[in-house]
């Protein structure tokens, strides 16, 4: 097979949560080699789960997203474990030093002149304190390509926030936007857009960089504010206030455009929806010929599209009716042969049991040491070609120190004891951190 | 002039509304040549779509239009016309990458299928955008972004459990996927010019969404893991974390065992300063001890502005970042002050703000260069360098080819 697009190019990673974590995963895809730089001394808020160490009872009492580590368990080292990560810690290797060191960073340091690309997503000030800025990679490596993911920007009134993707959804408007209207925004839940939106960016740019390099020997530092790169997700919202001062109101599952039927129903079994988004009025009389023209469906008050938009209070639970009685997949089927826009709320289950994922071949297996054997979603674009893969399962807390410090860092036997002897090098975080 | 990272690649740009137009913006943005061909008569279908400057639903005032294609040079072709089709095939050979966004099947009912096309410019890139794929029982389903979003994103855990799941907010999603896409893309265009393989990408937004991160990915994961699904789940049991009403709004807190300490010496009230509150799972075995702890920090964030809480909270190395409107999206001092909007003269709209560079890049930067092209504003100059004269064009007009 030919070579990937990303192949022969070196990337380190000192990232956490998920917006640099993933970038770097699918530079890993793309076929970089990607080396996530940890320490034994520091535990990454939100990187390998809530808690180095969290007990069963935690686990259980969390959502599913954060506790559902295999088979429940923490496990022995439950830093290798955790279901909110460990996707994004495939296609990468994990080394181990301690940077607050000067030996530690003068290994850092001899990483990086092998290194093409550095993908950072930290605080304000936390690698500037280590003593890691633009200038000092050059040093080591005058081409390199550098791309921070600062969650407001490194500059900026708001530049010193402490940055979750929650906090970003605040200030750009998307929880507003997005919660019910009828529900105090108070119990709103988190939702981290951001990381998402904040990755790809970063791997665009990244190969933008590396393409702008090919064809001049420069490099570049490349810097992603997460907040301001979510922005274009509202241009509805922004336009109407640029065009014509206008402030929009959060629409709930109801359609900005002003269509109806939009939202989704009841269907039958436990909490199971289907949505439905009729946007034309061949659509209309296709869900009127699914639903076997029930004589509602002739009144005047949903005679057309302006009318069914203003009374979708009317409408929706008679749609309802019908739904209620109907497997979420079955109708499905039978509006999409109708020529009805229409899905399942497809939860996990749904997903893994899926007939087009499963033809498309979308979970792939990976296999890791402290987990098992698992599927996992994969790599989002189908080339042809060079198709992409998840490359590595999901790294261990310094699996690849041996890989790293000997292989590519040329350190001989001796000098790997002592350094391990001193504690840069391990797979296990020092007791002290809970 | 500036450096453009991309000033190499031309692109042929044949999509319409938001994730294909927005995967081409941001390639145009960092310096691609775009060149978008829109559909004689109506144009690209997100010219119909609002706001529309003025409230007026004109198709050269469309603000999710405009946004969308600046950096963009506009023409008229009918690829139904055997002749659109051929002058088509001449476009294509000057190009490195074609996008399209048509339903699955199209571009071969045209015979302009990949394979096809290689045979006249083996060294193209074709990027297909479509809402499934283009393969699979769902390929010829049809989609809007609330299905999208149902099927692809984690809707069925947004939201209460006494309440439907919840969709995400206008057309966000497909927004992203257009990032997504330009990412994809990006990357089939560096493995043809640099590794030497041209492909053809098959990019599915229900992928693209299954595939990112957020709560999809680790809702997914943990199915595979535990077999726990992941769930709509009732309001209440985090400590100082969530949305939380102040004096004039809300902000929004995330606390966290690791950073309590700190939140309680700052607020600084008697009443949080028992030991027990920063036991280990505490406020899971005794659940009216959180009530009581909430009850005091609402009580104390009451008192304080969302501004007055955001600088407290940084300087105390902590978070509480105010829920904005659109409005204070759009006049935030930060985004502002970082030159996030830029303004765009538009020859019907006149002077419009739109939001600018979504990311820095030192040496290639940004550029905002022309408006969004009126509807076959370059015809003559395209069809002009092919060698069309602009009676040719009255013709071609009028037999509906262009």
């Amino acid at each position: 097979m030919p070579e990937l697009p990303l192949e022969g190019i070196r990337v380190i990673g000192i990232e956490n949560n998920w917006a640099g974590p993933h970038c770097t995963q699918l530079l890993g895809d793309l076929g970089a080699e990607v080396v996530k730089v940890e320490s034994r001394y520091h535990w990454e808020r939100v990187s390998r789960g809530a808690l180095a160490r969290p007990s069963k009872l935690l686990l259980d009492n969390m959502p599913a997203w954060q506790g559902g580590y295999p088979n429940g368990e923490p496990g022995q080292r439950p830093w290798n474990r955790p279901p909110a990560y460990n996707r994004c810690l495939a296609s990468k290797r994990s080394m181990t030093v301690d940077m607050t060191r000067p030996e530690g960073l003068e290994i850092f340091k001899r990483l990086v002149m092998i290194t093409d690309v550095v993908v950072e997503n930290n605080a304000y000030g936390v690698l500037e304190k280590l003593g890691i800025t633009y200038e000092m990679l050059k040093e080591q490596r005058p081409d390199i390509i550098y791309c921070r993911m600062p969650g407001f920007g490194k500059s900026g009134p708001y530049a010193q926030r402490r940055a979750l993707g929650t906090h970003i959804a605040a200030q750009t408007g998307d929880t507003l936007l997005r919660w019910y209207p009828e529900v105090d925004l108070m119990m709103s839940q988190m939702r981290f857009h951001s990381d998402t939106t904040g990755a790809l960016s970063a791997v665009f740019s990244v190969m933008a960089a590396l393409h702008h390099r090919r064809k001049t020997g420069e490099g570049q530092l490349i810097e992603i504010g997460q907040a301001e790169n979510v922005l274009p997700g509202y241009i509805q919202a922004i336009m109407d206030y640029t065009l014509n001062g206008r402030e929009i109101a959060p629409t709930g599952n109801r359609d900005y455009y002003g269509h109806a039927p939009c939202g989704v129903y009841r269907c039958k079994g436990e909490d199971r929806w289907v949505a439905i988004h009729v946007t034309s009025e061949a659509q209309w009389k296709g869900l009127c010929r699914a639903m076997g023209g029930p004589a509602w469906t002739g009144e005047e008050r949903f005679s057309d599209g302006l009318c069914r938009f203003r009374n979708q209070d009317d409408l929706d639970p008679l749609i309802e009716e019908w739904t209620t009685v109907h497997d979420h997949y079955a109708l499905t089927y039978l509006l999409q042969k109708e020529g009805v826009p229409a899905g399942p709320v497809m939860d996990a289950r749904d997903c893994y049991n899926d007939p087009h994922l499963k033809e498309r071949d979308f979970f792939e297996p990976l296999t890791q040491e402290d987990c098992g054997t698992h599927l996992y979603p994969t790599v989002p674009w189908k080339f042809t070609k060079t198709p992409l893969h998840l490359r590595l399962p999901p790294c261990r807390f310094g699996g690849d120190n041996e890989y790293v410090y000997k292989t590519l860092l040329g350190v001989n036997d001796e000098e790997y004891a002592r350094l391990e002897e001193a504690g840069h090098i391990g797979m296990d975080f020092v007791p002290e951190i809970p | 002039m500036l450096t453009e990272a991309l000033s190499d690649l031309k692109i042929l740009d044949l999509t319409q509304y938001i994730a294909g137009p927005y995967c081409t913006k941001m390639l145009a943005d960092y310096g691609a040549q775009v060149l978008k061909i829109e559909r004689p008569g109506t144009g690209d279908g997100s010219r119909s779509l609002g706001p529309f400057q003025g409230d007026e639903p004109h198709p050269e005032k469309s603000g999710v239009f405009f946004f969308l294609n600046c950096n963009k040079k506009g023409i008229t072709l009918n690829l139904k016309d055997p002749l659109g089709r051929k002058i088509f095939l001449d476009l294509v050979k000057e190009v490195d990458v074609l996008v399209e966004s048509y339903r699955p099947g199209t571009m071969a009912r045209f015979g302009l299928d990949y394979e096809s096309l290689t045979r006249i410019h083996p060294g193209l890139v074709m990027a297909s955008i479509s809402n499934f794929g283009q393969t699979g029982p769902y390929k010829d389903f049809t989609a809007t972004d609330l299905i999208l979003t149902a099927m692809g994103n984690e809707m069925y855990s947004h939201g209460l459990p006494e309440l439907p799941p919840l969709k995400n907010p206008l057309t966000r999603d497909l927004m992203a996927m257009g990032g997504s896409a330009a990412t994809g893309i990006m990357g089939a265009f560096y493995g043809a010019r640099w590794k030497g393989t041209a492909q053809h990408v098959d990019i599915s937004i229900m992928e693209g969404l299954l595939a990112a991160i957020d709560y999809r990915m680790a809702a997914l994961t943990a199915y595979q893991y535990s077999g726990r699904v992941n769930d709509r789940i009732p309001f209440g049991g985090s400590v100082a974390s969530g949305s939380m009403p102040c004096k004039d709004g809300y902000v929004e807190m995330v606390t966290g065992k690791l950073n309590l300490p700190r939140l309680i010496e700052m607020i600084g009230d008697e009443r949080l300063k028992d030991p027990e509150f920063l036991e280990q799972d505490i406020f899971l075995t005794k659940p009216e001890r959180l009530e009581e702890f909430n009850a005091v920090l609402y009580e104390w964030l009451a008192e304080r502005t969302k501004m007055e809480l955001d600088k407290l909270f940084t300087e105390w190395k902590l978070q509480a970042s105010p829920h904005a409107t659109p409005a204070e999206v759009v006049d935030d001092p930060h985004f502002r002050q970082r030159g996030c909007f830029v303004e765009v003269d538009h020859p019907i709209m006149g002077r419009v703000e739109v939001p600018g560079r979504p990311f820095i890049m030192e040496k290639t930067p940004w550029q905002m260069k022309t408006p969004a092209p009126l509807l076959g504003q370059h015809n003559g100059e395209v069809y002009g360098k092919m060698g069309f004269s602009a009676q040719d064009l009255v013709m071609l007009k009028q037999q509906g080819v262009i």
